[in-house]
């Protein structure tokens, strides 16, 4: 026994086989298998309760010429593009604020990334209170100002609702763009911008040339995991509309719900589910190796 | 990250003088303001609400910016009425043990890859990597499936087993990049000195690695205390619901919306991990810039 402690001792690969061990058991059974199996339910016709036949592309034919499948897939496009765009215009633009030298900064910083840790449906739900039809605190502001007659219908009506439902989702991605980019601000040495204003760079030029270029590969991460984020949100939605009014604000990860777990039918659910990832894949090479090979042009590191 | 910060911002203070006050106030002051009260006033309006009578929140007379006459009716209906204790307690209980389990299983498989560098660490390292990029609401149907057939559905084990698939490969990362700043040979004397690999991890590279464990084991929690979707999927019994998936399933009664207690109820929930975030500040940004750099 004792020898066989110290044959493993010496073996760094059977070594780093049992450090791993535990990790790698809870990943295969919980993530790497049940990635193969969503992929393969989606070509089934399972449902709660009863295992599923195969049914080749059945599913994805159904929803390809499903009304509601179509508007989801839109909806998480328009969803996730308008959401990404503004969320990292805002997260910059205070990322830049918050680098100036300010009193308080750790309190400033700390207060700013509130929205990112708190539970996202607990917030939601405070969204929900603050867009109601009947009290909305925004309706009743904008009232008292005389800015609007009546109150709005924030998620009643289907362009109202996408754009609430974006706000709140920006509101809660804005921090942590800007607590990352903040980060990466702070890695620029004074010395690019001093060189910059001497050779009569103004604040704009400065922006454009020296802090953007040098920003852009932590940029690139930033924005590949907000719009992984963003595109398979499903809190936020289920919480403020569960998809309504008239699946206006249904994503794919809401329909897939739906259809899955209340609608029981796991194989249509999956299929959706799996429909997405193409998607990801897209998303993610676009943010990530668009941006990358512009850092790359403009003599970033690679 | 404060040591590398702290040098910049001494220098852009001395070219400060060039920028006006008036100038200041326009461009740093006032942006700030707005985004710090749109950013705060959602808790703002959570805890006002939480203490506001009835009355008060459904007139639309008065300044609904204050409360007037603040009450604890909706605390009590919240921990007298409802499940939220139950909640509360089954949250917390989650949470700490499935954190626990992951920080273990991680500091194990950091260390494993990074330091013992066995044959095919960097593809390990990459796959963990990987493993953080597929997004809970592609895994929760078949998860869904498993859970049922494990007869694990409406059990806390369900969350437990399942909320380190996302907290692992994050946890790992992070304190990938962590071990990475230890020197190797301070685990080299130790080799030296007869000290096997357990004494090494245990004695030399832990207590060094205390901020990163503390990082992860604080992304670990909240990430866990904020987890909704496996939470909504495998659970249906009150008594067994988590804080976040309690409030918005079982506060939520027909058409009349009882909005104090749903208030309480967010933020009391909110609270714990805001508390806790509050104390740690520094460990949990460093944790979320480090781990987006790497």
């Amino acid at each position: 026994m004792a020898s066989f402690a110290a044959r493993l001792q010496d073996n760094r690969n059977a070594l780093g086989a049992l450090f791993l061990l535990p990790a790698a058991v809870l990943l295969l059974v919980f993530l790497t298998y049940p990635l193969g199996l969503g992929t393969w339910l989606g070509f089934t016709d399972a449902k709660i309760g009863r295992a599923g036949e195969w049914i080749g592309l059945g599913n994805f034919e159904f929803l390809w010429n499903d009304s509601v499948t179509r508007l989801a897939l839109f909806n998480t496009i328009f969803y996730t593009t308008v959401a990404s765009v503004i969320k990292f215009g805002l997260g910059l633009w205070l990322a830049l604020i918050l680098n100036q030298h300010l009193p308080f900064k750790g309190v400033l910083r700390a207060i700013v990334l509130l929205p990112f840790i708190v539970p996202t449906a607990l917030s939601a739900i405070a969204f929900w209170w603050i867009y109601d039809s009947q009290f909305s605190i925004i309706s009743w502001l904008l009232q008292r100002m005389g800015l609007i007659h009546q109150y709005i219908d924030f998620l009643g009506d289907p362009w109202n609702a996408r754009f609430s439902t974006i706000a709140a989702n920006i509101w809660r991605g804005v921090p942590f763009v800007a607590i990352t980019l903040l980060a990466g601000l702070q890695t620029i040495s004074p010395s690019y911008y001093e060189a910059a204003s001497l050779d009569g760079a103004t604040p704009f030029q400065q922006f454009r040339h020296v802090t953007l270029p040098l920003l852009t590969p932590i940029i690139a991460v930033v924005m590949t995991f907000s719009v992984l984020f963003t595109f398979t949100d499903f809190q936020l939605i289920y919480v403020l509309t569960r998809g309504g009014p008239l699946n206006a604000t249904h994503l794919m990860a809401t329909l897939s719900f739906q259809r899955a777990i209340p609608g029981g039918s796991l194989g249509e659910g999956a299929a959706i589910a799996t429909a997405m990832v193409p998607f990801l894949l897209a998303a993610i090479l676009v943010s990530y190796f668009g941006l990358q090979r512009r850092a790359w042009q403009q003599g970033g590191k690679d | 990250m404060a040591s590398i910060a702290t040098p910049a911002v001494t220098d852009t203070q001395g070219m400060n003088y060039l920028v006006s006050l008036p100038r200041r106030i326009v461009t740093v002051w006032i942006p700030l303001l707005v985004f710090l009260i749109v950013l705060l006033f959602p808790f703002y309006w959570m805890a006002i609400t939480a203490f506001k009578p009835d009355d008060e929140l459904l007139s639309r007379t008065g300044n609904p910016f204050w409360v007037h006459d603040p009450t604890l009716a909706h605390v009590r209906k919240l921990l007298f009425d409802t499940g939220y204790p139950d909640w509360l307690w089954n949250t917390i209980l989650v949470s700490v043990v499935s954190t626990v389990l992951s920080i273990f299983c991680s500091v194990l498989a950091a260390y494993a890859i990074e330091r013992l560098r066995f044959r095919g660490a960097r593809y390990v390292g990459m796959s963990i990597f990987l493993a953080y990029l597929v997004p809970p609401s592609i895994l929760f149907i078949p998860l869904a499936a498993m859970v049922y057939k494990l007869h694990l559905f409406d059990t806390r084990l369900a969350l437990i087993l399942t909320y380190p698939t996302f907290l692992i490969p994050f946890c790992t990362w992070l304190l990938m990049g962590y071990f990475k700043t230890i020197p190797l040979e301070l685990e080299e004397c130790a080799l030296i000195d007869g000290a096997n690999r357990w004494q090494i991890l245990s004695r030399i590279i832990l207590p060094l690695a205390v901020p990163g464990l503390i990082s992860a084991g604080i992304f670990a929690f909240t990430l866990s205390w904020n987890e909704f979707i496996y939470a909504l999927t495998f659970i249906s019994s009150s008594e067994v619901k988590t804080v976040p998936v309690g409030v918005v399933t079982e506060l939520v009664e027909g058409d009349v919306y009882h909005w104090g207690p749903l208030m309480a109820g967010a933020l009391f929930g909110s609270l714990p991990v805001a508390i806790l975030y509050s104390f740690f500040v520094e460990y949990y940004v460093s944790g979320l810039t480090g781990a987006v750099k790497e």
